[in-house]
C-alpha cells in the first residue's frame, strides 16, 4: 500500500511586473498613486487594462499528485515555473489560487548553502546551515563527522568559510543538505556547479535518499541526471504542465517542444534573460551538405550548425560554442569558434553587429542516435553571456555510414571510419 | 518511516486576512532562534582586534563623550549624582533599545537570501536580531558594576525592578522594529529613516538631561508616554536612587504592548509576501 506524500490542485501564482507601477515601493510612490488611483477611478475601465498588463502568472493551474517513496523530475525552460512550484511546495510563498497538502517534513535545498555565513568557519557553518535546513541540534551533532568526512575538508573545518576555494565550499554546503533527513526533499539544481567526481557522488548520495525510500522532488537542467534518479517527469512550460510520464519519454517530449521549425530554433526576444546583453540569440540550425535546414543527417555525410545572434556592442574575448549531448545525458563534446588559434587572435574583440558563427562537423563522426545541441557564448573566466543547454535536438541516420551491411545497433557515441588494416601472416 | 498519522501535514493554500499568531510553530523552531542569535553575536566582533571588548568599550566611550560634552562642558545638572555614573545608568538602557530597535528593523531585509530561499517562521529575524543585542547588554553590565563600586555606589533591593524595565526596553524596541521591519521589506524608506527616528527618540528622553528639564504638568505628562523615559527614570532610581518613575509608566507600557501586539498581527499578515517582494 503506498501513501499520498503530496497531492496539490489548481495550484497558481501570480507575480506583479513593473511593480512599481502597482504597487508603490517607495513612499513619494506611495503618495503619487494615491492621487493617480483618485484619478483612475474616474476611468475604472482603464484599471483593469493596467492591471492585467503588470502581473504575470508564474504557474497556472497545477494539480498533481505523488506517492511515498517516489523520485518525480521536474523539467522546463528557464522561467517555466519550477522554482516558483518548489517555493510553494516548500512553503517559502504561498500560492495564488488553488489548494494543496503535503504528508511529512519537507526539507528543501533550493540552493545549497543557504544561509552559510563567510565569516564563520565550517564547524559552525555546518551547525548553523543545518539548524536553517530544520535539524535538531542532537542531530546535527550525530552527524558531524558523517558530513565532515563527506565535504573532504577535514583540513580547513575549523577556518572561516570565506577562504574556502568554491569547491570546497560546495563540498562543504552539499555535505550538510545531504545529511537532512525529511520524509520529503525538494532539490533544485544542486548539481549545476562542482567538479564532476564531487557530482557523481552528490547523485550517488541523492540514489540512496530515493533508495531509502523518501519522497523526492527534483529538478534540474542535467538531463542525465534526471534520467538516472527519476522514474517519472513532469514537463512544465509557461506555468503549465505540459505532460507527466515516464521519464525517458518526458524528457524526449521536453527536449523536442517549443521547435517551430525542425532542425531549426528560434529565439524570441522574452525567452533570453536580460543579463545576455549585449549578446542576443537569434537562431540555431542544422544545415546537410547542400546548405538546407533538416533535422536528420547522414551519419556518413558532413553537416554545418549555425549559430546566428546580434551583438548591441562590442564584446571582448567572445566565444560562441557549442555543447553536444545525447538525449540520454552523455557529455559528446565541446567546441567553440574561436578554438582555432588564428580565429582567436583575429576576433579577440568582435564588434557589434550581427554574425552568423557556423562549424562543419566532418562525416562518420557521430553514431545514429537523437542528439542534443546546447550553445554558449561568453568570454573566458570574464562573463557568461548567455547558456541553454537543450537549444535543439537533431537526429543521426545510420546510412551509410561504416558497418551498416550489418542491421544490428550499435553501441556507442561515435561512428568514425577507422583505417582497418588485415595483414595474413 | 513514521507512519502517517505521526506525520506532520502542511496545508497549502493562499493565505487572505488576519491570521492566528501561530506561537506553537514559532516554539517549533526555538533553535533557529537561538542558533541565529548565536550567528549573530559570533560573527559581530570577527576580524575585530579588539573582540568582544567592544562591547565594554562601547558604553564607556559613549559616557567619556557624553560627560565630557554634557557634564563638563554644558554643566547639565544631573540629580546630585556623579554625571558619569548619571548619563551611564541611562545608556545602558537607552543603547540596548536604539540598537535593537536598529537591528531588527533592518533585520529581514539583511536576511532575504534566507526569506527567499527556506521556510520557517519569519519572526525569528527580529526576534533573534534583539537577542543578539540583549547579550551585548548583559556584558556591558560588566562596565556598570565597575563604576558603581568606583564611585562606591552600592545598590538596594530595588534593582530588581531592572529585570521588568529590560523587558519593557526590549518589548518597546522590538515592538517597532517589528512593524519597521516588515515595512522596509517594501517600502526601503524606513531603512533611512530609523538613524532619524533614533536620535529624535533619544534627545525626547532623559539622557543626558535630567528629567526636571521638562517642565511639570501637562508637558511632563505627555514626554512621559515615551516608554524610554520611564525606563530611563527606573534605571537611575534602581540603580542610584532619587525620584521613581510615575504612573504614566503604567499608561506607556500599555501603548508598547498594544503597538507590540498590532505589529505581531501586521507581520503575519504581511509574513506570507516577504519572499515574493524583498
Amino acid at each position: 500500500m503506498t501513501n499520498t506524500a503530496i497531492k496539490v490542485e489548481g495550484i497558481s501564482k501570480r507575480y506583479r511586473i513593473g511593480l512599481a507601477q502597482e504597487r508603490p515601493d517607495t513612499l513619494r510612490d506611495l503618495l503619487l498613486a494615491s492621487f493617480q488611483r483618485a484619478g483612475r477611478l474616474l476611468k475604472p475601465k482603464l484599471r483593469s487594462k493596467r492591471k492585467a498588463a503588470t502581473t504575470i502568472w508564474a504557474l497556472k493551474d497545477i494539480s498533481f499528485e505523488l506517492k511515498q517513496g517516489r523520485v518525480l523530475g521536474i523539467v522546463g525552460r528557464n522561467g517555466a515555473g519550477k522554482s516558483t512550484l518548489l517555493k510553494i511546495l516548500s512553503r517559502v510563498t504561498d500560492p495564488t489560487e488553488g489548494y494543496g497538502e503535503i504528508y511529512g517534513r519537507v526539507g528543501s535545498l533550493l540552493e545549497v548553502g543557504t544561509g552559510f555565513h563567510p565569516e564563520l568557519t565550517g564547524r559552525e557553518n555546518i551547525y548553523l546551515n543545518g539548524a536553517i535546513l530544520g535539524m535538531q541540534r542532537s542531530e546535527i551533532k550525530s552527524k558531524f563527522d558523517e558530513i565532515v568526512a563527506f565535504s573532504e575538508v577535514e583540513k580547513f573545518i575549523d577556518t572561516p568559510v570565506k577562504r574556502y576555494s568554491s569547491g570546497m565550499y560546495l563540498r562543504l554546503a552539499f555535505a550538510v543538505a545531504a545529511h537532512l533527513e525529511p520524509e520529503i526533499l525538494v532539490v533544485d539544481e544542486v548539481l549545476a556547479v562542482g567538479d564532476a567526481e564531487f557530482q557523481r557522488k552528490c547523485l550517488g548520495k541523492m540514489g540512496d535518499v530515493a533508495g531509502q525510500g523518501r519522497t523526492v522532488l527534483f529538478v534540474s537542467h542535467n538531463m542525465s541526471a534526471i534520467l538516472r534518479l527519476t522514474q517519472e517527469t513532469i514537463v512544465l512550460d509557461k506555468g503549465r504542465i505540459l505532460m507527466r510520464g515516464a521519464t525517458a519519454e518526458a524528457v524526449d517530449f521536453y527536449l523536442n517542444m517549443g521547435l517551430s521549425k525542425q532542425g531549426e530554433r528560434f529565439w524570441e526576444k522574452d525567452e533570453v534573460p536580460a543579463d545576455a546583453a549585449p549578446f542576443q540569440p537569434i537562431a540555431l540550425r542544422i544545415l546537410d551538405n547542400r546548405g538546407r535546414v533538416v533535422d536528420t543527417v547522414r551519419s556518413a555525410d558532413g553537416f554545418d550548425i549555425e549559430v546566428e545572434y546580434n551583438l548591441a556592442e562590442a564584446i571582448t574575448g567572445l566565444r560562441v560554442g557549442l555543447y553536444l549531448t545525447t538525449t540520454r545525458g552523455e557529455n559528446v563534446l565541446t567546441s567553440f569558434d574561436t578554438d582555432a588559434p588564428a580565429l582567436f587572435a583575429k576576433h579577440s574583440v568582435r564588434q557589434q553587429g550581427h554574425y552568423v558563427s557556423q562549424c562543419h562537423v566532418p562525416p562518420n563522426l557521430l553514431n545514429e542516435g537523437r542528439f542534443v545541441i546546447g550553445i554558449n557564448a561568453g568570454s573566458y573566466r570574464i562573463r557568461r553571456y548567455f547558456q541553454d543547454e537543450q537549444a535543439l535536438v537533431f537526429t543521426v541516420d545510420a546510412t551509410g555510414a561504416p558497418g551498416m551491411h550489418w542491421p544490428e545497433a550499435r553501441p556507442g557515441v561515435i561512428r568514425p571510419q577507422f583505417q582497418w588494416k588485415i595483414d595474413k601472416m | 518511516m513514521t507512519s502517517r498519522s505521526e506525520m506532520p501535514t502542511v496545508i497549502l493554500r493562499p493565505s487572505k486576512g488576519w491570521l492566528g499568531l501561530d506561537l506553537k510553530e514559532l516554539w517549533r523552531y526555538r533553535e533557529l532562534i537561538y542558533f541565529l542569535t548565536w550567528r549573530d553575536i559570533k560573527v559581530r566582533y570577527k576580524q575585530a582586534v579588539l573582540g568582544i571588548a567592544w562591547a565594554l568599550l562601547q558604553p564607556l566611550l559613549t559616557m567619556l563623550i557624553s560627560t565630557i560634552v554634557f557634564g563638563v562642558l554644558l554643566e547639565v545638572p544631573s540629580q546630585g549624582m556623579p554625571y558619569p555614573l548619571f548619563v551611564l545608568a541611562a545608556l545602558m538602557p537607552w543603547s540596548l533599545f536604539a540598537t535593537s530597535l536598529q537591528k531588527s528593523s533592518i533585520s529581514l531585509v539583511g536576511n532575504a537570501n534566507l526569506i527567499t530561499k527556506i521556510y520557517f517562521p519569519r519572526l525569528i529575524i527580529p526576534i533573534s536580531s534583539v537577542i543578539a543585542v540583549l547579550v551585548d547588554f548583559a556584558i556591558s553590565l560588566v562596565v556598570l558594576l565597575a563604576m558603581m563600586i568606583f564611585y562606591e555606589i552600592y545598590p538596594t533591593w530595588n534593582v530588581l525592578w531592572l529585570l521588568p524595565l529590560v523587558i519593557l526596553s526590549v518589548l518597546a524596541a522590538l515592538a517597532v522594529g517589528i512593524w519597521l521591519s516588515a515595512l522596509n521589506v517594501q517600502y526601503r524608506d524606513v531603512q533611512h529613516m530609523v538613524p532619524f527616528l533614533i536620535q529624535i527618540w533619544m534627545y525626547a528622553s532623559p539622557i543626558v538631561y535630567p528629567i526636571e528639564t521638562i517642565p511639570a504638568g501637562i508637558w511632563r505628562t505627555l514626554y512621559g508616554l515615551n516608554p524610554m523615559v520611564g525606563v530611563v527614570q527606573g534605571f537611575r532610581w534602581a540603580l542610584l536612587g532619587g525620584a521613581a518613575p510615575d504612573m504614566t509608566m503604567l499608561v506607556s507600557a500599555g501603548v508598547v504592548l498594544l503597538l507590540f501586539i498590532s505589529g505581531l498581527f501586521y507581520f503575519r499578515r504581511m509574513e506570507k509576501t516577504f519572499a515574493d517582494i524583498v
